[in-house]
Parts: C-alpha cells; structure tokens; sequence
C-alpha cells in the first residue's frame, strides 16, 4: 500500500486543487451566460434601486444605498453559487464529464472545493463591484473592517448555497437545472428580504423567513455593517448550519441512489 | 461487410470457443492479470440484472474488444471496471486492487462518451488538467502528436467537431501514460484516417505492453485491432476468442456461400422438439415461441420457432425429412447485426 500515501500526499492534492480552482474560475468567466449576469444583475438592480430611486430615502434612519449595499451583497452571492455550482454540475453530470473525473485519479473533493471556491471568488468580485459603486456614486462611508466583514461572510455564506447547487444539480437534468435555480433563486431573494426590507413585508411572509437561508444571511450581513435588523447573530449561525447540514444530507441520500441506478 | 466476405471458408466449427471460461485460457500464462471481473453480478436497484456471472480477465499487453448489442452490459461491465459503480456480487480487480484505490486509477486512462456540452475550456488546458492528475504524465507534445490534434490546441471543447471531441477524449485518457486504458466506443465519429490514426497508435501502445480494452459497436475494428474478442450479451459472455475464432462462429465449415457470416434464419412451425432441432446441422441457435433459447427438454414445441444455422439447405433437408406436418417455413439471411445477434442467443 505504498502508492497509497501517494493519494494522501498532500502537496499533491493541493496542486490540483489549485489547477482545477484555476480552470474552474476561468471556464465561469468564458460562460458569457453566466459570467454576465450572474455579475450583471446584482450590480444594475443596485444602481437602479439603491443608487438611482430612493435616492434621499431612508430606512429606519439608514441610508437606502448603504441599506441595500447587504441586500445585493447576499443577491449576487447567492447566484454565483447557485448557477455556478447548481448549474454547472448539473451540466457537467448530463453530459458525462463528472463521471470521466470521477473514474480519473482526481480527488473527488478537490473538484468540488475548486467549484465552491470559483463561486466565493465570483461572489467576492460582484461584492467588491457593489461595494465600488456605493462608496463613488452613492456616497457611502464604509470602514475597512465592514468591507472586510463583508468579505468574509460572501466566503462563508456561499457554502449553504453550494450545498443546496450540488443537490439541485444531483436532482434536476441539466436541461431543467436553469429554470429550477432562477425558480429558486428570485423568490429566495425576494422572500429573504434581499430586495426589500423584512419589515415591509407580510406577517406571514416574515415567519416563513426563517426557513429561508437569504434571509439569515441577509440578516447577518447587516449586522456587519452595524445595521438593525431581526433576530440575533446566533440564531442566523444556526439557520445557515442547519440549512447547509440538511443540503449536505439531502444531496448525499441523491448521490447515493444516482450511483445505484447508473 | 466486406472483412466478412474475405473470411477463410477452413475455419471448421467444431473448435467454436463458445464458453465463457475459455476467456481466462489465453491469458493463464500470466501469473497477475492486469485487471479482471470475476463472478461479477450487477442488479440495480430498480431491479434490472445488467451483468449475470460475468467473468473477464485482462492480460498485460492485449487488446480486448467487448462487442455485444446495446443494453448487453457492456458499459456496466465497464463502470464497475471504472470503481464508478459496485457490483452485487464477485470480485472486480484492478492491478490487483480494488478499482476505486488512487493507486489503480493512477495507473488507468479512461476514455467515455462525453456529451455536446458547451465547454468553455480550451484542449490545451484540459489535456493540462488531466496530466495534473497523475505522477509521471505522458509529455504534452506526445499526447497531442497521439491524439492528433495539432492545431486544434487552443479550441474550446464546444468548438470542435464530433470527431475532434473523440480525439480530445482520447489524449485525456493518454494523459497519464497508463499501463491500462478503457475505451469506450473510442472511434465513433472519426472519419477512416483518423480512426486507422488512432489504430496505429493503440497497436503501439499495446506493442509497449500496455493493456486495451475498448467496447465497439464495429466488428470491423474489432476485427482490425484486438488480440480478442469478447461478446457479451444478456450480461454474460457468450463467447470469447481471436477475430479469427469469433467471426468462424458464423461461418459454416464446408457452406458454398459464406456471405453475412453464412448463417440463415429458418423460422417455421414444428412439431419436433428441442433436442432434435439443436442436433440439426449447423445450429448455433434456437429461439422458441416462448423466447426461451436455453431449454434441455425434449418436449414438443409449440408455434413458431427460429433456428439459426450456419448449415441451412443441410439443416432444412433434414427438417423436412423429419416433420412432415412442418408449415409456414420461412428461410431468411440475418444482417450482418444480426448475425451477432444471433450469436449472442437473440
């Protein structure tokens, strides 16, 4: 079992890990489908309801551009992952490069980290995008460490989003995989209080929040700017762990008996 | 078709290696098979028995052509080769491991039908990529030079032709200099240069001892490159052995005309049974109205059977002779495909 330890070598792993995050990052970026609007949207639906209407708004004593800055951060995230890892599973398993990979020596998990990190470095550049148009045109003050608190929490709040991709993908066909991740996609944004503020919504629609991971992480996400918002940082924690564990769990069952019936 | 019509007429049926242990005799030589299924049953859990004791060894430095209809189990047999899937029963080695071990797939190239995805990734990178995967892979100028895809490096694997995307495939598998390559259906889609390009090269790298096994739908290339013929049907092997041994199956020993393989189809209405039809000169087959081919019984049988014979005027002088109450007696030629078919107890 001398060869054995070769697969365990780390510095092995690690190199392809970087090569397949590298190819992963670009092969997202030459996919004009995805690479325009997945960066696009959150980036025009800032500009015209952060930046353009509500111009002298504000809520609950906040500027709109400085409000809604959280709102498009999660909105932008939540489709890289979500096209990106969704959607390009989806179509790397329908057409039969998955199980290529998987009978190659690669790791199984380097491929999946390489697609997870792509969709963090997407959501941080959309994150970043946003940020740059709130601090020129929309006049907002934003210290180093809440750009930073951002940052982190685009990185870490892409990993329940990916999670619920990777199941998306194992479920749907790829020719379905679009048009369940938007049907997915806008009412989670919606819902989760992304586009507009949880206490404008419906009583009803606020409890059924909390099912949905948007609007923990939303939540979250204006607490790092020191913005008000509903419910504590713990129970945000929570609703993301528990969200991402029952994806997790899901998608495990689904690979299980994808690889049963293949 | 042409091959077939060249056939030697000598081959005499009476050494058909129809049994399926015969697959291990040619390679008993070697004491550590480079990669075997032994005993293999695969039942998926939607019921459907894809492989029924199926047993297959690989010895170093042979080509091995896996022939059979579609949904014979020919790329289940190759998936649980792969480690992409687990048998419900037997063994499945890989350089004496199990398949799914880092250490056997670092030793193995793959080749598999990947489909019209719009891949955004250039040649060059993904044959990078792959290389990436293993120790000591095969130098990037040779894969392209093997695989033939000069010039076409820096297109995006959504801008190449069919034929190209199998010549992509096939430096994938290269990639990693393998002792062992499976090749699904590697020349589908090629026009004839290409394909006799990619021959030249799977003859040189068996010539190197590396070990090939391809699954074909082309008894031509079959014909052309392997060392062995394996031909699976109904997730077993039916027969295994050179082309030569193979394709004699359908031919007769002393028939006049050895086109399509010399075999013809009588269907008819019998009141002979099992036994005795299966003694008649030449039958490699029979299929009865029940679809059974496999009975031992001697009881009568009842409605339309199919013999296949590669001896039919020899066969049917009998038939005649024996049942006088024989009716709706049809002779026919079977396709090529069909010939195997028939082989394959269709």
């Amino acid at each position: 079992m001398s060869t054995a330890a070769l697969s365990l070598d780390p510095r092995r792993n690690l190199r392809i890990l970087f090569t397949e995050t590298r190819y992963e990052f670009i092969r997202l970026l030459r996919t004009r489908s995805f690479s325009l609007s997945v960066i696009g949207f959150p980036v025009i639906f800032y500009i015209f309801f952060g930046l353009i209407m509500n111009r002298h708004e504000s809520i609950q004593g906040v500027a709109v551009a400085r409000y809604m800055l959280a709102g498009y951060a999660v909105f932008g995230m939540v489709g890289a992952a979500l096209f990106g890892i969704g959607v390009g599973l989806a179509s790397e398993l329908g057409a039969g490069w998955l199980e290529l990979k998987r009978a190659s020596p690669m790791p199984p998990l380097a491929y999946l980290l390489a697609k997870c990190i792509s969709a963090m470095a997407f959501g941080v550049v959309i994150v970043c995008l946003l940020t740059l148009l709130a601090v020129t045109v929309g006049g907002v003050a934003l210290s180093p460490l809440e750009f930073a608190r951002m940052v982190g929490l685009t990185v870490a709040g892409v990993v329940p989003f990916a999670c619920l991709g990777m199941l998306l993908a194992l479920r749907v066909p790829f020719s379905a995989a679009p048009g369940i991740a938007n049907m997915l996609y806008l009412p989670m944004s919606f819902l989760g209080g992304l586009w507009v503020p949880m206490q404008f919504l419906p009583h009803i629609l606020q409890k059924l929040a909390l099912f949905l991971p948007t609007y923990h992480l939303n939540q979250l996400m204006l607490g790092a700017f020191g913005l008000p918002g509903v419910g504590s940082t713990f129970s945000h924690w929570s609703g993301l762990l528990g969200f991402t564990l029952l994806m997790l769990g899901l998608a495990a069952l689904a690979f299980r008996s994808l690889e049963q019936n293949s | 078709m042409s091959l077939v019509l060249e056939m030697p007429e000598a081959a005499a049926t009476s050494s058909l290696p129809t049994a399926a242990t015969n697959t291990t005799e040619a390679t008993s030589t070697i004491a550590e098979p480079v990669a075997s299924l032994s005993h293999i049953a695969k039942r998926y859990a939607n019921g459907v028995v894809a492989l029924d004791g199926l047993s297959l060894t690989l010895a170093r430095g042979e080509i091995v052509a896996l022939l059979g209809p579609n949904g014979a189990g020919k790329s289940t047999a190759v998936k649980l080769l792969l480690g992409l899937s687990a048998p419900t029963a037997g063994q499945v080695r890989i350089f004496g491991r199990d398949p799914r071990d880092t250490a056997a797939r670092l030793r193995t190239g793959v080749m598999l039908q990947v489909g019209k995805s719009p891949d955004m990734l250039r040649v060059r990178e993904q044959i990078q990529i792959f290389r990436g995967y293993y120790p000591a892979p095969m130098a990037y100028a040779e894969i392209v030079r093997a695989a033939g895809l000069e010039g076409i490096e820096e297109r995006t694997f959504g801008q190449l032709s069919g034929g190209q995307r199998q010549r992509m495939l096939f430096a994938l598998a290269l990639a990693g200099d393998p002792d062992l390559l499976f090749l699904d259906e590697p020349t589908v889609g090629l026009d004839i240069e290409a394909r006799r390009a990619m021959w030249a090269t799977l003859r040189s790298l068996a010539a190197r001892g590396k070990t090939i096994l391809l699954t074909t739908h082309y008894l031509e290339e079959a014909d052309a490159l392997a060392h062995r013929i394996v031909v699976v049907d109904k997730g077993t092997v039916v027969c295994s052995g050179t082309p030569t041994e193979v394709k004699s199956l359908g031919v007769a020993a002393g028939s006049a005309q050895p086109s399509a393989l010399g075999l013809k189809l009588i269907r008819c209405v019998t009141a002979l049974g099992e036994e005795r039809l299966r003694a008649l000169p030449g039958v490699v087959n029979l299929a009865l109205p029940d679809g059974r081919t496999d009975g031992r019984t001697d009881r009568l049988t009842e409605g339309l059977i199919t013999l296949t014979t590669a001896r039919p005027e020899a066969a049917l002088r009998e038939l005649l002779a024996l049942d006088p109450t024989l009716h709706s007696l049809e002779v026919a030629s079977p396709a090529l495909e069909d010939a195997f078919l028939a082989l394959t107890g269709k």
